[in-house]
């Protein structure tokens, strides 16, 4: 019942935000169409903690202003070595180890690695992961597994 | 007020586009697909990010604004789902990247089922 209303509200803000008109007449054809995706998610049955991960909502802040700080770390990172040339790079390969216990956990991670810079999620098989990266540093700051240890602090929250 | 908007504007939209010319740069200049993909990495998170932010400071009005950040979080939530997806496709295939020789990479063997 949460889900389903999480995901109301964030549809009619979503339409609000994309139309902007508010006569009776547009904002019922909204009611309409809204009334309609839920009855949709609720025959799929999308409708669950995964596709509204509200359970997170109190961490997922603090966590997302350190993600950002890192990616502009590593975006200056990548940039540099782009203007440095081929030289400068080391492509490595390496699997990585995710102490995440529900799938949800283990998406926010592969998908943080994917979204810094010079660091790409190509497989992930069980708690293994399979990472591209551009620098070996890259690397070796992963298995040091600060991210790793933030994730699994998001994850334990709920 | 107008000014000192038009001028953190103006800077935002600048770094933006150097950081997309210098994505652009390491698609060219990158020896292999992967690491071509982290040079696209840049253009689709930071670089989108800072022009975004220039124009949000730019916009006449709250729901110009408001739409911009809908742009903004939906593009940060889909591309490093593509990226993977991109990726695993070309493991998938057999693509094998080019590593450094100096490293004791592990054996990773891509696997075609």
């Amino acid at each position: 019942m949460l889900h389903t209303f999480t995901l109301a509200l964030s549809l009619s803000v979503f339409w609000l935000i994309n139309s902007g008109h508010n006569s009776v007449l547009m904002l019922s054809l909204a009611a309409l169409s809204i009334t309609f995706v839920l009855y949709l998610a609720h025959r799929m049955d999308v409708v669950d903690h995964e596709s509204q991960p509200v359970h997170l909502t109190r961490k997922l802040p603090g966590y997302y202003a350190w993600l950002i700080k890192e990616i502009i770390l590593s975006n200056i990172l990548v940039v540099k070595h782009i203007w440095l040339g081929n030289q400068s790079i080391s492509p490595t390969l390496s699997t990585i180890k995710a102490s995440q216990k529900t799938d949800i956990g283990k998406v926010i991670y592969a998908n943080s690695i994917t979204m810094t810079p010079g660091t790409i999620t190509i497989k992930l098989e069980g708690d293994q992961f399979l990472v591209h990266a551009l620098l070996r540093e890259s690397i070796d700051d992963l298995k040091k597994g600060e991210m790793d240890r933030r994730v699994t602090q998001l994850e334990d929250q709920c | 007020m107008d000014i000192f908007l038009a001028a953190g504007s103006s800077l935002f939209l600048l770094i933006g586009s150097f950081l997309c010319l210098s994505g652009g740069l390491g698609l060219l200049r990158f020896p292999d697909f992967y690491t071509r993909m982290h040079a696209v990495g840049v253009t689709e998170t930071l670089a989108t990010a800072m022009i975004l932010i220039g124009l949000m400071l730019q916009s006449p009005d709250a729901l110009v604004l408001l739409k911009l950040m809908v742009i903004l979080i939906m593009t940060l939530f889909i591309s490093p789902t593509a990226s993977h997806a991109l990726a695993h496709a070309a493991l998938q295939n057999n693509l094998v990247p080019k590593l450094n020789k100096q490293n004791d990479n592990e054996e990773v063997t891509p696997s075609n089922p």
